[in-house]
């Protein structure tokens, strides 16, 4: 048996770690999806707070578009294919 | 007259006659072009492969602009991808919109246009089919995001686009007021 490290080592912080993932789900401004709707679908699909979806509903609608889920390909093609059930114009790309 | 309310979960709609049958004869409508141009299913004698992993599906978008607006490109810059993309998810988000549409049909036959109540699961299918029928419906006024709302509500009462602007003006109320009573 073997007694107790007297200090831990702090754990090293890969630097991959913290770089965002490397894919992103973008949401296009269209002319036709009500605002409302648009939040509520940011609220229902991905569990957003009202607060975030909203934001991000409002950064779609001024900025043109906005990334609103990253992480791997597969995920975010599983993101793009769920706007399209709901009608949203979504694309996915490299971060 | 459209009214909604709210019993605990369940959303009560209640349509007159004529705009159940409006809203009955545009979903129809959505589901026979949401049909069209559908390639046929690979049968597991054709390519067993194909059929296993349903990867059969378009691998170009569709011609017509409401197909284009309603399936879209799943990459900007990346023909390749979006072709790939589209071959092993585009008949399932038809399938899906079809689902959606005939859901509401379905409810509309069933209770005719009086007191139509929507579970939770049902209030999706018809917020999705509405907005189905609006992207439709815009695409094909061709309203831009830099139009004035305005112009589009004083067409005159002789200009052809006037009818179909109006639908897709009721379209969003009835989503509107959906979405504000699931809440």
């Amino acid at each position: 048996m073997s007694t107790a490290p007297s200090e831990l080592e702090s754990p090293e912080v890969d630097e991959a770690i913290e770089l965002s993932p490397p894919w992103v789900t973008i949401v296009w401004n269209d002319p036709v999806n009500l605002m409302d709707y648009v939040t509520f679908v940011f609220q229902t699909y991905f569990g957003y707070s009202k607060q975030k979806a909203e934001k991000l509903m409002m950064q779609v609608h001024t900025d043109g578009k906005s990334a609103v889920s990253n992480g791997n390909r597969e995920a975010m093609e599983r993101d793009v294919e769920a706007m399209h059930t709901y009608g949203l114009w979504a694309t996915c790309e490299k971060s | 007259m459209t009214r909604f309310r709210k019993r605990r979960k369940t959303v009560v709609v209640s349509f007159a006659e004529h705009e159940a049958d409006i809203l009955a004869n545009l979903l129809r409508n959505l589901v026979e072009l949401l049909y069209d141009g559908m390639p046929p299913r690979a049968t597991e004698s054709s390519d067993p492969l194909a059929a296993l992993l349903d990867s059969d599906g378009p691998t170009s978008p569709p011609e017509d602009v409401v197909l284009q607006r309603l399936l879209p490109d799943a990459y900007k810059q990346d023909d390749m991808a979006s072709s790939e993309f589209r071959r092993f998810t585009e008949r399932g988000l038809r399938d899906g919109k079809i689902g959606d549409a005939k859901r509401v049909l379905s409810a509309l036959e069933e209770s005719g246009a009086d007191e139509i109540a929507l579970e939770p699961d049902e209030q999706l299918s018809w917020l999705r089919a509405l907005n189905d029928l609006r992207l439709a419906i815009g695409t094909r006024l061709d309203i831009k995001e830099e139009d004035d709302y305005a112009t589009w509500e004083k067409l005159p009462d002789d200009d052809p686009r006037r009818l179909t602007y109006d639908l897709y003006d009721w379209l969003g109320y009835l989503q509107s007021a959906l979405l504000h009573n699931m809440r």
